[in-house]
C-alpha cells in the first residue's frame, strides 16, 4: 500500500516539500503563514525537527489538543487514586473526562479510592453571579462527611473560575486548617490558560510542590526505612496498567520503587518520593517540572527511560542501571536475558507480518518519539510523526534520537492537515487518538489509537510489547481493510474490442 | 513469567498473575499508607445503609457521578444535524476536544466541530479577533454550506456578544455578507445538554424564518401540507430518525426532519472520509416555516424551539420519547389527524406484531422493579413502556429533569396501578441513585454505560439504554420508536431478564434445576 518504500530519501523529502505546499494553500494568507512554521521535513544532523511549537492553536482550524483542565484533572491529578478531585465549575469538564483514560488502580471505588468518579460543583448561572466560594466551602464539607476516607482533595479549575475571581485558595487553606491539616489543593488550571494541555501539566507539578512538598513537616519520622534502591516512577500513568507492566522490570533488577506518578498513585506517594535515590521519568513533557524541582531542593537526579520495545527497553534499564551499584548493573542484564527467549518469539512471530510497513502518528506527550523503537523492532517505519502539545526541547529529543532523514514533521496538525498527509502518503497504519481514529478508517487506513492503546494495554515494558505487537498486527492484517472498496466500483472497465 | 508470544495476554489477564498480584499486594501494603481494610469494610457497609441515604439526599452543594453534560455538547449535537454544516464553538478549544471524543466514543464516528480557541488575551480584550480569523479559517479549510456558532461558559462569562461579532467578521470579509452563520448563546452554567440542543436548534431556525438576524427579509409564511419533525438529543438519532422516515414514508406523510443526524453519524467506510453527510438542507430548513405543523419527540429537548414553531402559526405536538403500543398509537394517530393521511394496514401489522411479542414474553416482566435514570424525555418514554409491560419504573431519575418534568412522571406513575409504589427524583445523581439501589432495591437498572459502577457495586443487573453508551457497540443503529423500535427494547430487556435467571441458576447440584431450556 504505501508509496514510500520504493522511493529514494531525496524523493521522499521532495513529495513531503511538495505536500505541505500543497495543504498550505487551502488557508488564508496569515495562517498559510503560521502553519508553515510547524511543518517541516525533517534534515539528518539537524538538533530539532525545523517547527516552531507550544504556540497558540489558531482559530478555526480544528486542533487536536485540550485545554489546562485536562493537563491538570485528566493527566497528572485525576490518577491520584486516594484524593478527591472536584471538577469546579459547570458540569460539562468533568462530565467529558470521566473515566476516560483508564488510569488503572486497585482500591474501593467510592469509599477509599475515587478515581473512576466524577465530583463537580456544577455550576449554576447564581455561581458565576455571586461567586462559587461558598459552594466551595459545603462542597467540602460534604466530601467530608460521604467520602470520610478520602486522603485529600484537590480543586481542578474550569474556566469560569479565574474569570470570575473565585478565591479557591482560601478556601482550601481554611478548610485544611478546619479538617486538621488535610492537604487540599488548589489548582488554577483554568482550559483558557496557556495554549493546550501542556500548562497544565505544569501548573498541576507546581501544586505539588507548593501544597503537597512544602506542607510537609520535614521532621515527620519516616513512613518506611530507606534503601540504597529506592526509584520513584515519574511520568507514567498507569494506562491498560502501563505502569505496573514498568515497575515489575524496576523491581526484577533489584530497585525498589517508593512510588508511582501519577497511575494508581496515593498521596503517601506523593510524599515519599523526596527519599528516592533516582526519579525515572517517563513521559518528560507533563512532569519534568517537578523532577527538575526535586533534583534542585532535594538532590535527586533524574533519569528518561523508554519503555516501548526490546531495544529501548534493555537500553533504558542499562541506562538506569549506571546510576547505581554492580548489583543493581547485574540485575540489569539478568531481566534483559530473562525475557529475551519472550521478545524473541514475539519478534519471530509478528515481524514478517509487519516488516516494511508504515506508519505516521499524531499524538501527545511522550509518544510522537517514544514508540518508534517498538515500531522498528517490529521492522516498521514511521515516516510521519508530530506532537500535540510538544515544546521545543521535544523537537530536540526526537530530532536527536529517533526520527530518521525525510520524515515529515507536523507541529500541532490541523484535522484538514492530517487527512491530506495521509491520504496523500497511504501509510500502512496512523496511530492517533479518538478524535482522529474513525476519519482514518473510513479512508481505509488501519488505525491503533495510541493514547488509550485502543483500550488494550498495557504496553509498556516486556510484557506490553508482546502486546504491542499483536495489537499492531491486528489492525495492519485484519482482513476488512481488503474489503473497504466496493468491487463493482471504481473498476477499469475492460477494453472493448469491438467499439475500438 | 506469564506473558507469551503465543498467546499473548493483555490487562485482562495479565496482572492476574501471580508476580504481578504479590507485587501490587506489596506497593499498597508498604507505600500507599493504606487504610485498615476493617475500617474500609465498615464505611462500605454504612454507605448502603438509610442513615448514609439520609446524608446523602442531604446534600446541597456537591454533585457525584452525575447524568447530564453541558449546553455546548447538545450545541454540537443539534449544528451537525445539518448539511454540510461545521459547528464552531466560540470559547476554550479543549471543550471542543471533549466533545468530539464524547461522540466519536458512542457513535465509533468521527465528530468534525472546530473552535475559536481563545486563549488568556481573549478572556482580557474578548474574541472578536478569534471569530474573525476563526471563521475565515474554517470557511475556506473546510468548504462547509453554512457555520453554526456557539458559546462556551468562559465566552459566556466575558459576556462576548456572537450577533455583533458575527456582523464584524463579515464586515473584514471572513466569510461573504450573505452567507449563512446563525448562532446561539449556550452557557454550560445553565441547564443541560438538553437545553444546548433546543437553543441551537432554535437559533438556526430563527436565522432563516426571521431574517437572519437583520440583514435579510423575515419570510413570510404560507402554510402548506409539509410537517417538521424534530428529534432531539438522542443517542438513538441514527436508528431512530430512520425509523422515523420510513413510518412518515409508508404513511406518505409530506415531511421536513429538523436536524437530520443520522448520515452524518453512519457514515460508511468504503476508502472516503465524510466529513460532512445527509441532513436537512438548508432550503429545507427556510422552507420549514411554511408548514402546518412541527412534531418534537422530545418536549424537555424543544421547549424554546416550539415555542419558535408556535409564534410562526403552526401547530405545535410534543411527545416524550415515545416507546412501547400505546406511545407509538399516539405518535401516529396524532400525525393521522394533523395531516388527515391514513394509518397504512402495513402499521398495523406491526403494530400487532409488537402486542403479540409482548404478549408473548409478559410473563417474564411483569412485575419486575425497574430503576431508570437519563435524559427526561426518555425516562417519561421509558417508563411508560415499563408500566405497559406490567413492570414498575420504581426509581425514576434525571440529573437535568425540572419540577415540571417531575410532575409529568408523577401522573404518569398515576394513570397505572403498576406505578403506586413508583417515585421520581428531579435533579439527582447517580450517587443518590446508588442509595435508593442500597435501600430499595429493584430487579434491574435502565441507564447508560456509567450505570455499570452501579451494577458493580449494588449488584443491579444494567439494561444499557441511554447516552453515552461508550462500552457497547452499534446498539445507535437500532431505532426504539415506532412498532420496531419498541421491539428492540422489549429483547434488550428481555435478554437481560434471561440471562440472568440463567446466571442465578447454574450451579451444578444446587440451583439447576431451574436452568430450563425452555423459557
Amino acid at each position: 500500500m504505501s508509496l514510500t518504500k520504493t522511493q529514494s530519501v531525496a524523493e521522499i523529502k521532495a513529495r513531503n516539500k511538495e505536500l505541505i505546499a500543497e495543504v498550505l494553500e487551502v488557508y488564508p494568507e496569515k495562517t498559510a503563514k503560521r502553519r508553515a512554521k510547524h511543518l517541516n521535513v525533517h534534515e539528518a544532523g539537524k538538533a530539532d525537527c525545523g517547527v516552531k511549537s507550544n504556540l497558540k492553536s489558531i482559530p478555526g482550524v480544528m486542533t487536536i489538543r485540550g485545554c489546562a483542565y485536562a493537563g491538570s484533572k485528566g493527566v497528572v491529578w485525576g490518577p491520584i487514586k486516594d484524593m478527591i478531585h472536584i471538577s469546579h465549575g459547570p458540569v460539562g469538564c468533568g462530565q467529558y473526562s470521566w473515566a476516560a483514560r483508564r488510569n488503572y488502580y486497585i482500591g474501593t471505588t467510592g469509599i477509599d479510592t475515587f478515581v473512576t468518579m466524577q465530583f463537580t460543583s456544577d455550576f449554576q448561572e447564581k455561581d458565576i453571579v455571586f461567586g462559587g466560594d461558598k459552594k466551595l466551602l459545603k462542597i467540602m464539607d460534604e466530601i467530608q462527611e460521604l467520602f470520610p476516607l478520602n486522603n485529600g482533595i484537590t480543586v481542578q479549575s474550569e474556566c469560569p473560575i479565574g474569570l470570575i475571581g473565585d478565591d479557591i485558595e482560601a478556601v482550601s487553606k481554611a478548610k485544611s486548617k478546619e479538617f486538621g491539616g488535610k492537604t487540599i489543593v488548589p489548582v488554577r488550571c483554568e482550559g483558557f490558560r496557556g495554549v493546550s494541555q501542556s500548562l497544565g501539566h505544569h501548573i498541576a507539578n507546581d501544586a505539588i510542590r507548593d501544597f503537597v512538598f512544602d506542607k510537609m513537616d520535614p521532621d515527620a519520622a519516616p513512613k518506611f526505612e530507606p534503601t540504597p534502591y529506592d526509584v520513584a516512577i515519574i511520568g507514567d500513568y498507569n494506562i491498560g496498567g502501563d505502569a505496573w507492566s514498568s515497575r515489575i522490570l524496576l523491581e526484577e533488577m533489584g530497585l525498589r520503587v517508593i512510588a508511582q506518578w501519577s497511575g494508581d498513585g496515593s498521596l503517601a506517594e506523593l510524599e515519599a518520593t523526596p527519599k528516592a535515590k533516582l526519579n525515572v521519568l517517563h513521559c518528560y513533557r507533563s512532569m519534568n517540572y517537578i523532577s527538575r524541582h526535586m533534583e534542585e531542593k532535594f538532590g535527586i537526579p533524574w533519569c528518561e527511560y523508554n519503555f516501548f520495545g526490546p531495544s529501548k527497553i534493555a537500553e533504558s534499564l542499562r541506562k538506569i542501571a549506571s546510576y547505581f551499584d554492580d548489583k543493581i548493573k547485574e540485575g540489569a542484564e539478568r531481566v534483559i536475558a530473562k525475557y529475551q527467549p519472550l521478545m524473541d518469539a514475539v519478534i519471530a512471530k509478528y515481524r514478517p507480518r509487519l516488516e516494511g510497513k508504515t506508519v505516521m502518528l499524531f499524538v501527545g506527550g511522550l509518544r510522537p518519539r517514544h514508540v518508534i523503537g517498538a515500531y522498528e523492532d517490529l521492522g516498521m517505519e514511521v515516516v510521519g510523526t508530530g506532537y500535540e502539545f510538544g515544546h521545543n526541547d521535544d523537537y530536540q529529543r526526537t530530532a536527536q534520537h529517533y526520527v530518521k532523514d525525510g520524515t515529515l514533521i507536523y507541529d500541532d496538525v490541523t484535522g484538514y492537515e492530517f487527512e491530506k498527509f495521509v491520504e496523500k502518503i497511504q501509510p500502512d497504519l496512523v496511530g492517533s487518538g479518538i478524535k482522529e481514529k474513525y476519519v482514518f478508517q473510513k479512508m481505509g487506513v488501519p488505525f491503533r489509537q495510541m493514547h488509550s492503546w485502543d483500550y488494550s494495554g498495557p504496553y509498556h515494558g516486556y510484557d506490553g510489547f508482546a502486546i504491542f505487537a499483536r495489537d499492531m498486527d491486528m489492525a495492519i492484517n485484519a482482513p476488512i481493510w481488503k474489503m473497504a472498496k466496493t468491487p463493482w466500483k471504481g473498476v477499469p472497465k475492460p477494453n472493448l474490442i469491438a467499439a475500438d | 513469567m506469564t506473558q507469551n508470544a503465543e498467546h499473548v495476554l493483555d490487562h485482562f489477564d495479565l496482572f492476574r498473575g501471580p508476580e504481578y498480584q504479590q507485587m501490587l499486594a506489596n506497593k499498597k501494603k508498604m507505600f500507599e499508607n493504606p487504610r485498615d481494610p476493617a475500617e474500609v469494610e465498615r464505611v462500605r457497609e454504612w454507605a448502603k445503609t438509610p442513615e448514609y441515604r439520609e446524608k446523602n439526599f442531604a446534600r446541597e452543594a456537591l454533585t457525584v457521578n452525575p447524568a447530564k453534560a453541558c449546553q455546548p455538547l447538545g450545541a454540537v449535537f443539534a449544528a451537525v444535524g445539518f448539511e454540510s454544516t461545521i459547528p464552531f464553538v466560540h470559547g476554550s478549544q479543549g471543550c471542543v476536544a471533549y466533545y468530539r471524543s464524547h461522540f466519536s466514543r458512542h457513535f465509533k464516528e468521527p465528530s468534525s466541530c472546530v473552535s475559536s480557541s481563545m486563549t488568556e488575551d481573549a478572556a482580557v480584550f474578548g474574541g472578536l479577533n478569534n471569530m474573525i480569523d476563526g471563521l475565515a479559517n474554517t470557511y475556506n479549510m473546510y468548504k462547509p454550506k453554512m457555520i453554526a456558532v456557539s458559546t462556551t461558559c468562559m465566552a459566556e462569562v466575558i459576556g462576548d456578544d456572537l450577533n455583533a461579532f458575527i456582523k464584524t467578521a463579515k464586515e473584514k470579509g471572513s466569510v461573504p455578507e450573505e452567507y449563512d452563520v446563525p448562532f446561539a448563546h449556550t452557557p454550560a452554567f445553565v441547564g443541560s445538554h438538553v437545553t444546548g440542543y433546543d437553543n441551537v436548534m432554535k437559533g438556526i431556525l430563527e436565522h432563516f424564518w426571521d431574517g437572519k438576524a437583520g440583514t435579510a427579509p423575515k419570510l413570510e409564511r404560507q402554510p402548506n401540507e409539509s410537517i417538521n419533525f424534530i428529534g432531539g438529543f438522542d443517542g438513538y438519532t441514527v436508528g431512530n430518525l430512520r425509523e422515523i422516515k420510513r413510518l412518515l414514508g409508508l404513511m406518505g406523510v409530506e415531511h421536513t426532519i429538523l436536524g437530520d443526524n443520522s448520515d452524518v453519524w453512519d457514515t460508511p467506510t468504503d476508502g472516503e472520509f465524510r466529513m460532512y453527510d445527509g441532513g436537512t438542507t438548508l432550503e429545507e430548513a427556510a422552507n420549514a416555516v411554511h408548514a402546518k405543523a412541527t412534531i418534537s419527540m422530545q418536549e424537555f429537548c424543544t421547549e424554546k424551539t416550539l415555542g419558535l414553531a408556535a409564534a410562526h402559526g403552526q401547530e405545535v405536538v410534543a411527545f416524550n420519547h415515545p416507546v412501547g403500543v400505546a406511545a407509538t398509537d399516539r405518535f401516529l394517530m396524532e400525525i393521522a389527524r394533523i395531516t388527515g393521511k391514513g394509518i397504512p394496514e402495513e402499521l398495523a401489522r406491526e403494530r400487532g406484531r409488537l402486542v403479540d411479542a409482548v404478549a408473548d414474553s409478559s410473563a417474564h416482566i411483569h412485575g419486575k422493579k425497574f430503576a431508570i435514570y437519563g435524559d427526561p424525555d426518555l425516562c417519561l418514554g421509558l417508563a411508560a413502556f415499563l408500566l405497559e409491560l406490567g413492570a414498575e419504573p420504581t426509581h425514576v431519575l434525571a440529573t437535568n429533569g425540572s419540577k415540571a418534568w417531575a410532575e409529568k412522571v408523577q401522573a404518569l406513575f398515576d394513570s397505572s396501578p403498576f406505578g403506586k409504589d413508583c417515585h421520581v427524583y428531579p435533579g439527582k445523581d447517580l450517587w443518590h441513585m446508588r442509595s435508593l439501589l442500597f435501600t430499595e432495591p429493584v430487579d434491574f437498572l435502565i441507564g447508560n454505560t456509567y450505570g455499570k459502577y452501579l451494577e458493580r457495586d449494588t449488584g443491579t443487573p444494567l439494561i444499557r439504554i441511554g447516552f453515552p453508551i461508550f462500552d457497547r457497540h452499534h446498539h445507535h443503529r437500532y431505532p426504539v420508536w415506532g412498532y420496531q423500535g419498541a421491539m428492540n427494547v422489549l429483547v434488550w430487556i428481555l435478554d437481560r431478564i434471561f440471562d440472568e435467571i440463567d446466571r442465578n441458576t447454574n450451579v451444578p447440584a444446587k440451583t439447576d434445576y431451574s436452568f430450563d431450556i425452555i423459557r
